[in-house]
């Protein structure tokens, strides 16, 4: 019995060092966003598809990780939907001595999703409102806040349950900073943030989780990234913009969203499009980026990492529109090719 | 069994054997080897609770005390409480308990006292298994089976009977700490059970004997005689059971709602300590959060040391009055 | 009254065959030869398998037990052979300690021993930080039945001439192999079903991890990640995970409690 446990492990030893080391991709890590990870594993997976021996994995752990283990130096790149703030650049810059850059990759809208027995439409949400329900004071479907804009559809006079994110997210700073541009009861107690001191509702991991949540549970309304709630069927609401129309997240809204931030990029990227001026334009947009650090020590990583930069910004746009992201506005496409000259 | 050396021609000045004279007979060798492993144990033990230490220095300074009462768990600014983390934990560990101490030691009387040896073993067989399984597996049936059982049809029903009390009120999410802490006794259950059981078949005959040659019934025989005397390790099962379900991590995570909320209804979503730590800890915005967690993760650790030694000394002080009064 | 206790042991056992019964009922039917064999697909995309977390699994166990079985054997030679009382004590609380520490603590104490210093996420900190956790198991239980084994063996051992860690390696040992044996693959099964520790360590991998040094999917961690998802072809992977981690752990045990049913190959003294 000896013997064959030994030739038996000998056997599973010499299998998996085959398995392991047949492999002679370069691998390459990367971490954060949830918002943007369906196109990013679509990305990945197709990029690996056409260059086999690059292999990009990449943990939709949320943005505050993408942020955090960037800046930790345990992945090769990070990923978030809330750029960085100053103190987090410039805690980047005092750990590695070299800048980290922002590179945004696809404009992306996060959607009010419900799930009320019974409301299969597209409810219409005022800012008030939002705000309101976020903040725990409305809290009843048929609240008139909610019924004043929605006349036609039968409300239930149920409890709301709100559901928002459990851990450092980008779609909550995109949430958040949203709420804190159109409510000022909402700016002053709780501000914006990946993460914040949520007044009410329940925590979801991830755009995923949060999803799963709402999806279970009846009389809920959570934010989400516009894709899980279109690929997961569950409805979602229009939002009133500025100029007071209620427009309904999609390609054509949310570019009309990054339409004047296109103009006046700023040179590291990091803007915020959400309350935007113009008619026809969703106020809950966002770019989201990845985060690449200025300098590799590892020069194979640094091409790699460049050579799907240029993809993405050329070929990997094509994928976009049918996951229901927006392409970059062509102009942020052209400076993000000058700045990618600046990563070594 | 005390080491003593072999060698027949050892000198009585065990300091004029050199080194590598001693080293020749293998058996020095042997020992120093096992000896760095068995060390290996306690530096790693001792590191740990180091890193633990030095990980939430600066969080200990800045809130000091204050981290055990206060409320608030706000990342954007910098304050952070225990408070809800702790509450949650306890809470659904109390709900754990008064649900599964109540059924272990009744399976374990059953166990012990009534059914037949092979029965006994057979069904404790099973009961080990249960505890084998995983904690994500649980937090997995606990997601698709638990949580809707309970939005739709227990919490409901809990609240149209008992709703008048203040733990039952509120709307019946499906998760938050009663569903925690009814996945937690399930998780829990099998501690107790094996360990009374083995407490429970350690109390000497004559005990039941005497009982019973009184004139007791086989119940009153075994509830007010055979039962007390093993109290203390059943105490300690107890405690056992605490311990584990105050360190559970994924099937907690999974259904307690992952909100830092302090309420007194078991309808409400809540947070322990585990679950923060294992949905914050990768991307802590800032040292001093990250630190928090650490210190977090000191206070579990802390507790569970407490428990879990608590636990042993009861059910070593048990066995030893088994054995002392025991029927030769 | 009575009864009252032989419901309550009713309850708790047919827990367990409720559970497995689901996971048989669920996970076989989303069991395919894909699951084995394939890659997960990207995002809202049905199909797909977990070949990469079972082979990563596979490899984080390797490790666990080439540094938990090693270090609780021989700590438990040690302990019942060479030790006097008070370091065999310390050692013994060490031990405890240890095995007492919940798993997402571990996962802490990976993370900043296993993955800050080297910048990156790996197999190899799943693997430490799993086989921190099978230490004091192995070393517990292997320490039990070496203390089994009756000093009559010993003892002729010894007048027959032979040195001590000959008597260790020769007689001792062996006379308990069942013994450790089944400590080995219950701390194995222990640890094959953890999670926690994962998170931080071996984080994760949509695709194969080449070498020891990268991230690892893990089945544990799959489940964990499919289970709260929306999607539910991943939720339907979630099951047939489930299924294949809990037979496996299943499987483990009892084949460890027959190993010892069969009795210590010595009789006890």
């Amino acid at each position: 019995m000896k013997r064959i446990a030994g030739n038996l492990l000998a056997a599973l030893a010499l299998a998996l060092t085959v398995v392991v080391f047949a492999h002679a991709a370069l691998s390459i890590t990367g971490a954060g966003a949830t918002f943007p990870y369906p196109i990013y594993s679509k990305w990945f997976d197709e990029y690996k598809k056409k260059n086999p021996t690059v292999e990009i994995n990449y943990q939709s752990i949320g943005s505050g990780g993408g942020i955090r283990q960037v800046t930790e130096g345990t992945v090769d790149f990070g990923a978030s939907d809330g750029p960085m703030t100053d103190e987090q650049l410039k805690a980047f810059q005092d750990k590695h001595g070299f800048a980290v850059l922002h590179f945004p990759t696809v404009l992306g809208a996060d959607v009010p999703t419900y799930n009320i027995p019974g409301v299969t439409a597209a409810l219409n949400f005022t800012p008030e409102a939002l705000a309101g329900i976020f903040l725990g004071k409305i809290t009843k479907w048929n609240d008139p806040a909610i019924a004043a804009a929605n006349k036609g559809v039968n409300l239930p006079g149920n409890d709301i349950v709100v559901v928002h994110r459990s851990e450092g997210s980008g779609t909550t700073y995109i949430w958040t900073d949203y709420l804190s541009k159109v409510s000022e009861e909402w700016k002053t107690k709780v501000g914006k943030g990946a993460s914040v001191n949520w007044p009410v509702g329940l925590g979801g991991k991830g755009n995923e989780g949060v999803t799963g949540q709402i999806k279970n549970a009846p009389n809920s309304i959570g934010y989400v990234e516009l894709i899980y709630a279109v690929s997961n069927n569950i409805p979602y609401g229009n939002v009133k913009n500025s100029s007071g129309n209620f427009v309904k997240a999609d390609l054509a809204s949310v570019t009309a969203a990054a339409a004047g931030a296109a103009k006046t990029m700023p040179d590291d990227f990091r803007v915020s499009i959400t309350d935007p001026p113009g008619k026809t334009a969703y106020p809950i947009a966002s770019f989201t980026w990845l985060l690449v650090p200025e300098k590799f020590s590892d020069a194979a990583k640094r091409d790699a990492i460049k050579g799907f930069v240029s993809w993405m910004l050329k070929d990997g746009q094509n994928y976009v529109e049918q996951l229901s992201y927006a392409k970059l506005p062509k102009e942020v496409v052209a400076k993000e090719e000058k700045a990618l000259a600046k990563v070594q | 069994m005390a080491a003593t050396t072999t060698v027949p021609s050892a000198s009585p000045i065990s300091g004029s054997r050199s080194f590598l004279n001693r080293l020749r007979d293998g058996d020095e060798i042997a020992r120093m080897i096992t000896f760095l492993f068995a060390a290996s144990v306690v530096l790693v033990t001792v590191l740990l609770i180091f890193e633990l230490w030095q990980g939430s220095v600066l969080a200990r300074h800045k809130f000091g005390l204050h981290f055990f009462v206060t409320q608030v768990w706000d990342p954007v600014a910098e304050q952070f409480g225990a408070l809800p983390f702790i509450y949650g934990t306890l809470i659904t560990a109390t709900v754990s308990l008064v649900i599964a101490v109540p059924l272990g030691i009744g399976a374990a009387i059953f166990l012990a006292e009534l059914a037949p040896a092979r029965l006994s073993d057979a069904l404790e067989f099973f009961i080990d298994l249960l505890a084998a399984v995983p904690s994500v597996i649980y937090g997995l049936l606990g997601v698709f089976i638990v949580v809707p059982l309970m939005r739709d049809y227990v919490q409901p029903a809990l609240k149209n009977t008992l709703g008048f009390l203040p733990l039952f009120t509120g709307p019946a999410y499906g998760i938050g700490f009663l569903t925690a802490g009814i996945v937690l006794a399930i998780m829990v259950i099998p501690y107790i059970i094996s360990v009374s059981r083995e407490v429970l078949m350690s109390v000497p005959r004559d005990q039941r004997e005497a009982a019973l040659g009184l004139g007791s019934t086989r119940w009153e025989s075994t509830w007010k005689v055979v039962v007390p005397f093993a109290r203390t390790g059943i105490m300690g099962s107890i405690f056992l059971a605490l311990a584990r379900a105050l360190g559970e991590t994924m099937a907690v995570t999974m259904v307690i709602g992952n909100t830092p909320t302090i309420s007194a209804s078991l309808f409400s979503p809540g947070y322990s300590i585990a679950a923060v730590i294992a949905n914050e800890f990768t991307e802590a915005t800032g040292d001093i959060h990250l630190q928090a967690l650490i210190e977090l993760g000191l206070v579990l650790f802390l507790l569970t040391f407490l428990l879990n030694g608590v636990a042993r000394l009861l059910i070593v002080l048990t066995s030893q009055r088994g054995s002392g009064t025991a029927h030769a | 009254m009575l009864t009252m206790t032989g419901v309550c042991a009713l309850v708790a056992v047919s827990v367990l065959f409720f559970i497995l019964g689901y996971l048989v009922y669920h996970g076989g039917k989303s069991i395919n030869w894909d699951f084995f064999t394939k890659l997960p697909k990207p995002v809202g995309e049905t199909g797909g398998g977990m070949a990469n977390a079972i082979v990563g699994s596979a490899k984080l166990l390797l490790l666990a037990s080439l540094l938990g079985a090693p270090i609780g054997f021989l700590g438990a030679i040690y302990l019942a052979e060479f030790s006097g009382s008070k370091v065999a004590f310390v050692v013994r609380y060490a031990a405890d300690l240890l095995n007492g520490v919940p798993s997402i603590v571990i996962g802490i104490f990976a993370f900043s021993l296993a993955v800050l210093p080297f910048k990156h996420f790996s197999t190899l900190a799943g693997g430490f930080a799993l086989g921190l956790m099978m230490i004091p198991i192995t070393l517990r239980s292997t320490e039990e039945f070496l203390l089994a084994v009756p000093r009559a063996l010993r003892e002729a051992a010894m007048a027959l001439g032979a040195s001590k860690w000959k008597t260790i390696a020769t007689v001792i040992v062996p006379a308990a192999y069942r013994g450790i044996l089944t400590a080995v693959l219950l701390a194995f099964a222990r640890v094959a079903g953890e999670t926690a520790p994962l998170l931080f360590t071996a984080l994760g991998n949509r695709f194969w991890s080449p070498g020891w040094n990268q991230p690892t999917a893990s089945l544990p961690e799959m489940i964990f990640r499919y289970a709260v998802a929306p999607y539910e072809d991943w939720n339907r992977q979630a099951w047939a995970a489930g299924l294949v981690l809990l037979g496996l752990i299943l499987v483990i045990n009892i084949v460890a409690r027959a190993i010892l049913a069969r009795g210590i190959s010595v009789p006890r003294a």
